[in-house]
């Protein structure tokens, strides 16, 4: 047998192992060259083959009635009716992030709305989960990614309609930036990006290409490290001026016939945007690196294939069709020039001039990644908690736990940062953040578009499988609470190195919690992004994020719920079931300093009911107003029921079943939960309506006055709250 | 009434502007590319908001010198409405169609939020349906919508009534506190002195349909849309 000589340090640069370069040298019939090496390692990458993740991704359900694109194409698509597709997809951005707060985060914003772009869809929303290390010593992070999205999303003129942060000591140095977009497109329109027949012509539209951004696929699947700040050049730069022109377009050269498909350059550059749109027609690709526009001179056909430059497209185009888009890109004055062609012979061939720098099969490429079996094994520690003997105590002034919960970083309100972005550009939404989730509504009919993102990381420390169901039941949640119908998901799993067996059990689980809640709840997984590695030196890895991203149709926008109560005299109820659900709250995180043992326990079949509930009772216009109990718990969620809606509540004292704590009944964080008002006179039929659900439905006091008040118990003024909330997040 | 939209590379506005102007009123419309002189016979020409150029330079620098600008200046120095919000405010005093300049936000932050403005100068084609110190709630969204000018034209700005606009809180006293960009004297919008040329900060078009959150902007377009119908200005 030949010997095959590996140079460790070569293949380091590349992210490649050892075991997949003997891979490719055995599939090749040869050794790759220095190119070949490069453009097969990052599409080897964790970032673009899943090769960790894939067969577990394989168990989510990502077919429904309405799913028009599932998983596999820049971006989910689900028809909603009236001719209208809506299209999503969520990404991180988190390695660039740590490494340069503002320009990660911007061009994470910019990625994920060409992805909506190349489905021939029009973007109209932008969301963020965001997730960062305690204030005031993470405020480089928080500041740099806040004024990165805001800087991009508010220049290119689509809405940031909604979002969510958390603030944890396991985020210190590998800050979590995951941005989602949302696009409408008409059905008949929709694109998918597949170079179809050979002979079509290879335009590459947008900036020139630079040398930023080499290997920045390979490097989000790396750990941070010290090295990591050397690796500075692997962060591109954003410029959402010349990204809104190639929006603009995009948007005009779909209605050019001739036009075969869009594709986005991301992650792995041209290399990632030839190789997936001849894959999916199972074509070759010629490209021609002397024609690509550069940006810097001398740069090699290594350089030109993988550069993340920012802010260019793939255009496929019927050959001879070329010339009649060259007036729109004139009329924005874009670069655009024709770099290869699609080929028959299934192999991507990269020349420069005339000499040729690479041949690979476009298979090997894109699905050759030897998929990775390893090993998963729950934590041999289990969390440890004191909360068993500490918890004993209980604090004697509940008001005074709810001022603090609500000035808590992790609850105060999120106003100080959604003023920072134009959530109203596109004139379509009708409930801008600050509820449970946003309502855009759809062009020239009475749809109405919910959408959130959500994830809690703490619960899937304690339990990834549980933690990763209540991820998408709260997401779903969010947007019942609106009166809409979840329609699907775009999720995106942010996680440690999966080469710890404790890592990769933490996937494996929490994927599992995300497939059966998708299931029990009949929402499809349309789109996603998996990111790996977010560890650092020192830090070890973050906690499990799973992240999820939902979109829901309410039929008329107009008839529609939010948090605020409305008038004087309405009763307040407690939807669903209080347990002794402490485990993971932020009430024993912030005044115990605590973890605890056990997240709150999730019953899928009482989560759909209590959400058919909702929905039914919205339906019939039972309701004054609904929100979803989540964070802090049921005393929270009314706080913010009476914050925003100007009003308080006088309450019965509370009392608990009596295997229940009182501070669980407060605080706790049992789920399928939801605070909801309601006119007195319409009680009977409510209760008759939660009896049919088998939905526990509670009374717990007036509205009225200006104060939280339970009668015996404690009474706080709003204001009082207001201050505590209004203001934690305020720079100082 | 035809309205003529100008699109700057980086606006995006426009379509909102469109929606209200067709969708809203029923009115006439054209978008103007900004590489054309071409006006199109418009009664009235709109610099929407956005980011022209991106606004790397300074807000609207670049966007001043295009083609469309040079027939916009002709149209309102005949005494066409030319009426621009936000970014197009900040290109009418870049092109010295409206004196001073809008710089960075006070707080140096970008606001999106709802601001009472109250009118300070109903006699105009705009604002003729609102009346003296009459609060209006309409949205604002910039981060360098900060007025500044010198002190003989502030002076010469209030003394001929061209300010048209300004923060005030709900009861309409010009506080600093409901000034949300630092702006001088908390201008939110002024006039040339002929009062056909409109600048402001906020977006009436992102407020003429109640689902948005409000209808105050209407009033504007309507007092427009009657005033043409009344003058002639061709």
């Amino acid at each position: 047998m030949r010997q095959i000589r590996v140079d460790r340090r070569k293949l380091r640069e590349v992210a490649l192992t050892p075991g997949e370069f003997l891979e490719i040298v055995e599939k090749l019939g040869r050794r790759p060259n220095r190119v070949e090496l490069g453009m097969l390692g990052v599409l080897w990458s964790e970032h673009c083959s899943y090769k960790t993740s894939k067969p577990l991704l394989r168990q989510l359900p990502t077919e429904g009635p309405r799913v028009l694109q599932g998983p596999g194409e820049n971006a989910g698509a689900v028809d909603i009716g009236e001719g209208w597709a809506v299209v999503f997809k969520v990404e991180s951005h988190n390695h660039p992030s740590a490494i340069e707060p503002y320009q990660g985060a911007a061009t994470g914003v910019g990625g994920i709305l060409r992805d909506v772009i190349a489905m021939g869809a029009r973007p109209i929303a932008l969301l963020d989960s965001l997730r960062f290390g305690p204030l005031p010593d993470s405020r480089r992070h928080y500041e740099g990614v806040v004024a990165g999205i805001g800087g991009y999303g508010n220049c290119v003129g689509v809405p940031t309609v909604g979002g969510e942060v958390y603030f944890d000591e396991c985020y210190a140095d590998n800050p979590l930036v995951n941005a989602m977009c949302v696009g409408l497109v008409r059905t008949e329109q929709l694109k998918r990006a597949r170079a179809e027949s050979a002979g079509n012509r290879m335009l590459l539209v947008g900036a020139q290409t630079g040398r930023d951004g080499i290997h920045g696929a390979s490097f989000a699947s790396l750990e941070l490290d010290r090295a990591a700040e050397e690796r500075r050049p692997a962060v591109q730069v954003g410029n959402p001026f010349l990204e809104k022109c190639l929006l603009e377009a995009c948007m005009e050269l779909l209605a050019c016939p001739g036009v075969v498909a869009i594709q986005d350059l991301g992650a792995a550059g041209l290399t990632s945007a030839v190789a997936e749109v001849a894959a999916r027609s199972g074509a070759g690709a010629r490209v021609d690196v002397s024609r690509v526009p550069r940006r810097e001179q001398g740069m090699t056909p290594y350089e030109v294939m993988l550069s993340e430059s920012q802010e260019r497209m793939l255009i496929v185009v019927e050959p001879g069709r070329e010339s009649d888009l060259g007036g729109v890109f004139t009329k924005w004055d874009l670069e655009a020039s024709v770099i290869g062609e699609v080929t028959a012979d299934g192999h991507l061939v990269v020349v420069d001039e005339l000499e040729k720098v690479a041949r690979l099969p476009v298979t090997l490429l894109t699905d050759g990644a030897p998929v990775r079996m390893l090993e998963g094994r729950p934590p041999l520690e289990q969390p440890s908690s004191t909360c068993g003997d500490r918890l004993m105590i209980q604090p004697a002034n509940m008001g005074s736990v709810l001022v603090r919960l609500m000035g808590s970083p992790n609850l105060a309100s999120r106003h100080p940062i959604y003023r920072r972005y134009d959530h109203m550009v596109g004139n379509a939404t009708v409930v801008p953040p600050g509820g449970d989730a946003a309502v855009l509504r759809v062009p020239g009919c009475r749809l109405g578009l919910a959408m959130t993102i959500d994830g809690n990381g703490r619960y899937c420390r304690l339990d990834p499988y549980n933690g990763g169901q209540i991820a998408v039941a709260e997401a779903a949640r969010n947007l019942v609470a609106t009166g809409a119908r979840p329609l699907a998901v775009t999720d995106c799993l942010n996680f440690g190195n999966p080469e710890r067996p404790e890592v990769y059990w933490q996937l494996r689980e929490a994927v599992a919690g995300i497939s059966a809640a998708c299931r029990a709840l009949s929402v499809p997984v349309v789109s996603g992004n998996v990111s790996l590695y977010n560890e650092s030196e020192g830090g070890g890895p973050i906690d499990p994020t799973p992240v999820i991203g939902m979109v829901g149709l309410l039929p008329d926008y107009g008839v529609r719920l939010d948090p605020a109560l409305k008038a004087d005299g309405d009763f307040v109820l407690l939807v669903g079931e209080t347990g002794n659900d402490l485990g993971g709250s932020e009430y024993l995180s912030v005044v115990h300093g605590d973890l605890g043992v056990q997240p709150p326990v999730i019953d899928l079949a009482r989560e759909r009911a209590v959400q058919g509930f909702i929905l039914a009772a919205a339906r019939a216009g039972l309701l004054c107003s609904a929100h979803d109990v989540a964070e802090g718990g049921m005393l929270v969620a009314l706080a913010e029921c009476c914050l925003l809606g100007g009003r308080g509540v006088h309450c019965g004292g509370l009392r608990p079943d009596e295997d229940v704590r009182l501070d669980a009944g407060f605080f706790g964080e049992s789920q399928s939960r939801f605070i909801v008002s309601a006119r007195p006179r319409v009680m009977p039929e409510l209760q008759a309506l939660a009896r049919r659900h088998y939905v526990a439905l509670a009374l717990l006091g007036l509205t009225g006055g200006e104060a939280i008040e339970f009668d015996g118990q404690f009474r706080v003024n709003l204001a009082e709250l207001r201050e505590a909330w209004e203001n934690a997040l305020l720079t100082p | 009434m035809k309205f003529g939209v100008v699109v700057f590379p980086g606006t995006w506005s426009d379509r909102d502007w469109g929606h209200v102007i067709q969708d809203v009123l029923g009115a006439d419309l054209v978008y103007l590319w900004h590489k054309d002189r071409e006006l199109h016979g418009v009664d009235c020409v709109i610099l929407p908001g956005g980011f022209s150029y991106g606004d790397y330079l300074r807000t609207g620098a670049i966007a001043r010198f295009s083609p469309v600008m040079d027939s916009v200046a002709e149209f309102a120095a005949a005494g066409g409405l030319v009426w621009g919000s936000c970014n197009g405010f900040q290109i009418l005093c870049e092109a010295g169609l409206l004196p001073g300049a809008l710089i960075r936000n006070r707080c140096l932050e970008f606001r999106c939020q709802w601001a009472h403005v109250r009118c300070d100068q109903p006699r105009t084609p705009y604002t003729w349906r609102l009346e003296r110190e009459q609060v209006i709630k309409l949205p604002i969204a910039h981060g360098e919508g900060n007025y500044v000018a010198d002190p003989e034209t502030m002076r010469r700005l209030e003394r001929d009534g061209q300010i048209v606009f300004r923060y005030c809180d709900p009861s309409g006293e010009p506080t600093s506190e409901a000034n949300p960009n630092g702006s001088m004297n908390n201008i939110a919008g002024i006039v040339n002195s002929t009062g056909n040329v409109l600048g402001m900060m906020p977006h009436p078009e992102r407020c003429a349909e109640a689902e948005l959150g409000g209808i105050d902007g209407l009033a504007l377009f309507r007092s427009l849309l009657q005033a043409a119908s009344s003058i002639t200005l061709r």
